[in-house]
């Protein structure tokens, strides 16, 4: 039974992984586009949720839920660009950490101040709960496979977008010599509204579908961030092939850590301090596996440096 | 004299007034606030040591501040339950002196910092700021899961630790040492900030290069620094769990970090006394906009968004002027 267990952790470990994918993705984006440290991305996440929560409230239409919570995140993200963001592009690194942090505390205590401390609900549509029966006798919850699928859908799309549009092209020149892309009579604000809200809208959706299975509450993005930036330095600042692959990899280790090490070192110890020193090792473990990944390459794993 | 060394000399007579006044007038509660202002301002003047002159960006701070927080939380725990902290191959019992307290909350910070620096410094720019908030989160997340200390819920200390010769169950006499070591922080940083190692570490702030060519290390420069920045920090850890007589592993949180950067941007980065401004203002619009209203954090982010926008160089610079080269 244990290999079933294993496959199901796996499972979940992708599944985080690919979430972790959405976040980081528009992250490394904004960073290779405009230079920008992006702390307030977490709570374009939180937006997103809460949109959806609201919007599945009124509606009890998932699908539009789903929308709901690309639009407003998309929407919110091209507002602060367009009033605060666009302000840092030339400011140092200390400069857009203050002011990105001081955006999390208006949106988060906002938010508060608007809905309240209580966490809200977003339903799995009856569509997709319960289980599903896959090879092996295994039972895994459809949601969370259709999570990885719309996650790789995303992933997939966002690829496309970049490898073989226009405006994927002029993203890819933006990443590389901003003052020529300019001069080319590119309009280059109109670009980094565009990548600004693209990678907010991309958070947004993650918000939304993790909603549905935890709840919806303020604070909800920020530990998601830091994990996104753990991906982005695993994987490479501006790579989002790097981030594809950190993201899997930072998933996968995490649920399986969880699973595994307790029960690792319940084989040389008693239960109980098996469990605790298990469970402390497996709450480092992503940690670790960045550091290891620094003391080798500095610059991430598809890092230039 | 400048007109910085002035308005520092205000700061320091008013930070060092409000408690004798609040004595006079005999409320204890502004007494305390204001020595939460002095730990918090030790805490920025050790993160402006990094920052500031050595242009290293750790969003990692609350780090060397939890250490220093759980340092004294374990000592003063096993001296409190009588049971020693480790009885092979030596017996070491905990301990309630804060002397002793303060000199291993010193040493594990720097420890620490030093391996969390280490590591970090490996990168430079936002993989720094990254990293370090990454290894802040890492040690956040240990001491929920680590059982042996309240885990999530922390330690409670019942009696404030003793100094030899004071009461310090007394808040007067308690704010005492803290602005006490305040001061002695505040001076040693300033030598260090003018001694050769303070000028070669601001020379590879404003070019490496440069500095390599005239065969300097800069990696070895930040390290030191960041290892002295965690220290400091550490030291302040320490005296806030003392005030609160309490650790949780909030001391950890990104948040705190992100707090420590606040007070440092208020006053004025690089500038000596900018953490120490930074952080009355903290704690005066905590208490001023905390009566107000409950989610004032609202308006704190809007004032900070405030000054990073339109008012670089913080409050001194807005009082003092820019900057003077050299004095």
């Amino acid at each position: 039974m244990s290999l079933v267990l294993l496959i199901e952790q796996v499972l979940n470990g992708l599944q985080f992984g690919v979430m972790l994918f959405l976040m980081a993705a528009g992250l490394t984006l904004i960073f290779g586009v405009m230079g920008l440290i992006n702390l307030a991305h977490g709570s374009f996440y939180m937006i997103g949720a809460f949109a959806a929560a609201a919007t599945a409230a009124a509606t009890g239409s998932f699908l539009l839920a789903l929308a709901a919570s690309l639009v407003a995140a998309a929407v919110a993200g091209a507002i602060v660009e367009m009033t605060v963001i666009r302000r840092l592009y030339n400011r140092d690194h200390l400069d857009q950490v203050l002011a990105t942090f001081a955006l999390i505390l208006i949106f988060s205590e906002g938010t508060r101040w608007l809905v309240g401390s209580f966490p809200l609900f977003l339903d799995i549509p009856d569509y997709l709960a319960g289980p599903i029966s896959l090879p092996f006798g295994i039972q895994y919850p459809q949601y969370r496979l259709a999570i990885i699928a719309v996650g790789l859908v995303v992933a997939g799309g966002l690829f496309a977008l970049i490898a073989k549009t226009r405006i994927g092209i002029q993203i890819r020149a933006g990443e590389s010599d901003r003052e020529m892309i300019a001069a080319l009579g590119v309009d280059i604000s109109k670009l980094y509204t565009f990548v600004f809200a693209l990678g907010a809208a991309l958070a947004g959706i993650a918000g939304a579908l993790i909603g549905a299975i935890q709840s919806v509450q303020v604070g909800m993005g920020e530990p998601v961030l830091i994990l996104a930036f753990v991906v982005i330095v695993i994987g490479g600042i501006g790579s989002i092939k790097g981030a594809l692959l950190g993201a899997l990899l930072v998933g996968l280790t995490d649920t399986l850590a969880g699973f595994l090490l307790p029960t690792a070192f319940g084989l040389v110890m008693d239960p109980a301090s098996a469990a605790s020193v298990g469970s402390s090792l497996a709450s480092m473990s992503i940690y670790i596996l960045m550091a290891g990944v620094l003391l080798f390459r500095p610059t991430g794993l598809f890092g230039s440096s | 004299m400048r007109k910085e060394t002035i308005l520092n000399a205000c700061v320091l007579l008013g930070l060092l007034a409000v408690p004798l006044w609040a004595l006079s007038v005999d409320e204890p509660f502004i007494i305390t606030l204001a020595t939460k202002a002095v730990i918090f301002a030790i805490a920025g003047v050790g993160l402006n040591f990094a920052l500031g002159l050595g242009g290293l960006v750790s969003l990692g701070h609350a780090a060397f501040f939890g250490i220093g927080g759980y340092t004294m939380g374990i000592l003063a725990s096993h001296a409190q339950n009588y049971a020693p902290l480790m009885e092979w191959p030596l017996v070491i019992e905990g301990t309630k002196s804060m002397p002793v307290i303060w000199l291993f909350a010193v040493l594990f910070s720097s420890l620490f910092a030093l391996v969390i620096g280490a590591l970090s410094l490996r990168t430079s720019g936002v993989y720094f700021i990254m990293i370090t908030l990454a290894f802040g989160q890492m040690l956040f997340f240990f001491m929920i899961s680590w059982p042996a200390y309240g885990g999530e819920d922390g330690l409670v200390i019942y009696v404030r630790n003793g100094f030899p010769g004071l009461n310090t169950l007394d808040p007067i006499q308690f704010f005492g040492i803290c602005f006490a070591l305040l001061c002695i922080v505040l001076f040693l940083v300033s030598r260090m900030a003018r001694s050769s190692f303070g000028l070669a570490l601001s020379g590879a702030r404003q070019n490496e290069e440069r500095m390599q060519a005239v065969g300097m290390v800069p990696y070895r420069l930040y390290l030191i620094a960041f290892t002295i920045s965690g220290a400091i920090t550490g030291l302040s850890g320490a005296l806030f769990a003392d005030l609160n007589r309490f650790v949780s592993p909030t001391m950890f949180s990104w948040q705190t970090s992100g707090e420590i950067m606040i007070f440092i941007i208020l006053g004025g980065t690089g500038r000596l006394f900018g953490p120490v401004v930074g952080a009355a203002v903290f704690i005066l619009l905590e208490h001023m906009l905390g009566g107000l209203s409950e989610f004032w954090h609202v308006y704190l982010g809007a004032i900070l968004l405030g000054v990073v926008l339109f008012a670089r160089g913080g409050l001194i610079q807005l009082v003092a002027g820019r900057e003077v080269a050299h004095d």
